[in-house]
């Protein structure tokens, strides 16, 4: 079972999926995203360092984040893709729109 | 049905033998109508309810070994092998010390039919290796394939070996047997017959001195006892020293494999609504899902559907992962349309990423299934309902067991399913290969624990009284033996009895009297004389028959134990457990060994102590009858001497003469 740890700093959320971002943990990532941009926290940063497998409904879950925070004026980020999550990224050439970002600290810092 | 042609069931003996099988047939069930239906003191029914049917349960074992001894003649000589064939020879060990694997190789290489000898080395040690093939025998391993994968023991050991070779018999040895050189010119002729499937040889063992203090020598059941099966055509594969077709063995491999496919296969579907239903509620909210799980459940419907037409299984299992990875390809397109929604909104870049993407989909499909990505991978039960629709038996080492696994003794549920599937067996009954016994009692005891709980294990899983393909006969053959497997049960209540009656008067019989002895004694007589009828021919061979008997008795805490572990091992996926075997020389003390047979001991002594109670009370005159303690006493003194052989196991050190 995937679980999501979340912290905000500098009026930024950092989500730290641990598991699989697939199918069945899709629907939570949006939610915390969701509710996140409710609260008035519009920046997101995913931190994938603990996630050992992303598919295609993870990655869906980020595209939809990334849309509904541009949306509500901020931004998701996402920061230390594991291997098989860059393979992913890399296929679906979503680099151009969702770049990962070495570490939570060099996504956070980016202009 | 009637006996195999081959077989010569004339001669004086076999005239008595039947003569009293007869007699004990009548007495039999004369006492055992007499206890149940005239003799039964139900006002202490939890003594006598027992005893009747420990009694009863005698009754059928000696009635199935009479069934045997009634054909138990012997096999004319066959016609040399009417053609040249191709024969392997094949050793298995697992950590038999390399000299003794490598004595016994030579043995075999020095068997005198043209053949190739091979030693199949689960240990995959590679000295012994090294020494195989430099006195030129083949050395066989398991491969990468069985990593992570149920060994199956010995079993496993043979059927790795036979799909790496090709002789058409095969001729099976022990680590330690070792073959006479005329072992396969004996033996072959039988194949003259194209049903015959196996011919067994008897298992003798150098090691062990002619009193046979670990009851290690079987004579009476490589002898009279697979003689009669024989007759019945219901012999069975032991293990070792026997000749096997090969063709018979890829015949149950693929009947096997078919049936296991099929079993899985219908089981699965079975659950396929339960298993989809539950993947729902996984999935719950997500559109996409929902729709490639009616899709899957569709595609399990029609399978479904088609097994029970009679569609072949291969074309069933492709047709249902072909649907299935067509509904996850189309999950991976809807996350994608999504994706590109998404994307359309985030300006021009993210306008060409979708625009990229909508290019490229097919490859990204492809590749993400390729990966294992698509959603549906995330519903792990539907995960593992896909896996098992396959044909290529990915649980195994190999899709293909020609060797029964279901067992730890794997030899009589092949020759059982060979048997049913119309297959001939022969008992050859010369003594062809010597073999070295336990040396303690450890260990004996360790071995007879393995053989009484694999042949309960095949009597729970593939019961030969429900079995398909077999005559009324071999499954009674081989009911017998597993029948003969629960005596520790009756054993126990015929040590408990003479203690109650002697120390708390209760008396299962109306009366302990002449009409008892009446009824009793006809049946003992003509019982016992059958089989010291059998036992005096055997015992010319100065094998002591009588020993084999005496462990029967004396080991009931064994058999006890062995049920046990066996209905907890196959309805509860318990271990089977082992005996703890002393290995060093301080460990194997006789105080130790005794420690072994701890339970004889201490009904030993309570049946000593009973006796001295059933003395007072009949010099107070307490007792319930003059007679009665008399008879209780005499039955505890043939109980005492039935078990007495454990202190004589226990303190015996093994073998000392040198081999002859």
């Amino acid at each position: 079972m995937t679980t999501f740890a979340t912290t905000t700093t500098d009026s930024t959320l950092i989500v730290r999926p641990n598991g699989r971002l697939d199918l069945v943990a899709a629907p939570e990532l949006r939610e915390i995203v969701a509710k996140s941009i409710a609260g008035g926290v519009v920046n997101v940063v995913v931190d994938l360092a603990d996630v050992d497998f992303l598919d295609s409904s993870g990655l869906g879950a980020l595209v939809t984040g990334l849309k509904s925070t541009r949306q509500a004026g901020g931004n998701l980020r996402i920061a230390s893709a594991t291997e098989q999550a860059l393979i992913v990224l890399d296929l679906t050439m979503m680099q151009q729109v969702l770049f990962p970002y070495p570490s939570v600290e060099a996504a956070l810092e980016a202009p | 049905m009637s006996a195999p042609k081959d077989i010569i069931l004339k001669g004086g003996q076999l005239f008595f033998v039947r003569v009293l099988v007869f007699s004990s047939l009548v007495f039999g069930l004369r006492y055992v109508e007499w206890r149940w239906l005239h003799s039964l003191n139900m006002s202490q029914w939890w003594i006598s309810v027992p005893l009747v049917t420990a009694e009863t349960y005698s009754l059928i074992d000696g009635l199935l070994f009479g069934m045997a001894m009634w054909r138990s003649g012997r096999r004319k000589k066959p016609e040399p092998l009417n053609r040249r064939a191709t024969v392997d020879v094949m050793i298995t060990t697992y950590n038999e010390p390399i000299e003794l694997v490598m004595a016994t190789a030579r043995a075999a290489k020095s068997i005198s039919y043209p053949h190739a000898t091979y030693i199949l080395d689960d240990g995959k040690r590679d000295e012994l290796r090294e020494r195989a093939l430099a006195e030129d025998c083949g050395y066989i391993t398991r491969g990468e394939e069985w990593v992570n994968r149920p060994l199956h023991a010995k079993a496993g050991n043979l059927n790795n070996a036979l799909m790496v070779t090709s002789g058409e018999f095969l001729l099976i040895l022990d680590a330690d047997m070792r073959a006479e050189p005329q072992i396969l010119d004996e033996t072959l002729g039988y194949f003259n017959d194209p049903k015959v499937a196996l011919v067994q040889t008897p298992q003798i063992f150098w090691n062990v001195k002619n009193e046979d203090p670990l009851g290690s020598q079987a004579p009476l059941f490589y002898g009279p006892i697979m003689r009669g099966k024989d007759g019945w055509n219901s012999a069975f594969f032991c293990g070792s020293n026997a000749i096997l077709r090969r063709e018979a063995l890829m015949q149950l491999a693929l009947t096997g494999y078919v049936q296991d496919v099929a079993t899985v296969l219908k089981e699965t579907l079975r659950r396929s609504k339960k298993i989809v239903k539950r993947a729902r509620k996984q999935a719950a909210g997500m559109p996409s899902v929902a729709s490639a799980l009616q899709e899957i459940s569709a595609a399990a419907r029609d399978a479904r559907r088609a097994v029970r037409r009679g569609t072949s299984l291969g074309e069933v299992t492709h047709e249902f992962q072909r649907r299935v990875r067509a509904a996850s390809r189309d999950t991976i397109h809807d996350d994608l349309a999504q994706m590109r929604q998404d994307l359309e909104s985030l300006g021009d870049a993210g306008a060409a990423t979708s625009l990229a993407l909508m290019e490229r989909e097919e490859a990204i499909v492809n590749r993400l299934s390729e990966l294992d990505a698509s959603p549906l991978q995330a519903l792990t039960s539907l995960k593992e309902m896909v896996e098992t629709f396959d044909v290529g038996r990915a649980h195994e080492g190999q899709p293909l067991m020609p060797l029964a696994t279901i067992s730890v003794t794997e030899d009589m549920a092949t020759a059982m399913r060979l048997h049913a599937l119309g297959w001939k067996s022969v008992y050859h009954d010369h003594l062809l290969a010597h073999g070295m016994a336990p040396e303690d009692l450890g260990a004996a005891l360790q071995q007879r624990l393995r053989w009484a709980q694999g042949t309960l294990q095949v009597m729970l899983r593939e019961n030969p009284l429900a079995k398909r393909g077999l005559s009324v006969a071999q499954r009674l053959m081989y009911f017998a033996t597993m029948w003969n497997y629960l005596s520790g049960f009756a054993n126990f209540v015929f040590v408990a009895a003479p203690v109650l009656y002697l120390n708390f008067n209760e008396r299962p019989v109306h009366a302990y009297s002449t009409d008892f002895l009446l009824h009793l004694l006809p049946y003992i007589i003509a019982n016992q004389g059958m089989f010291m009828l059998i036992s005096w021919k055997r015992g010319q061979k100065n094998i002591p028959t009588w020993r084999g008997q005496q462990y029967s008795f004396a080991l009931f805490p064994l058999w006890i134990r062995a049920a046990l572990t066996t209905v907890a091992n196959v309805y509860f996926g318990r271990p089977l457990g082992f005996v703890v075997t002393p290995k060093t020389r301080a460990e194997t003390s006789t105080a130790q060994m005794l420690k072994l047979v701890w339970p004889q001991i201490a009904a030993m002594a309570v049946l000593v102590l009973s006796t001295f109670v059933g003395f007072i009370k009949l010099y107070l005159g307490v007792a319930p009858s003059v007679e009665g303690t008399w008879l209780n006493v005499v039955w505890v003194a043939i109980d005492l001497l039935w078990m007495s052989v454990v202190f004589r196991a226990a303190s015996y050190r093994g073998f000392e003469a040198p081999a002859p």
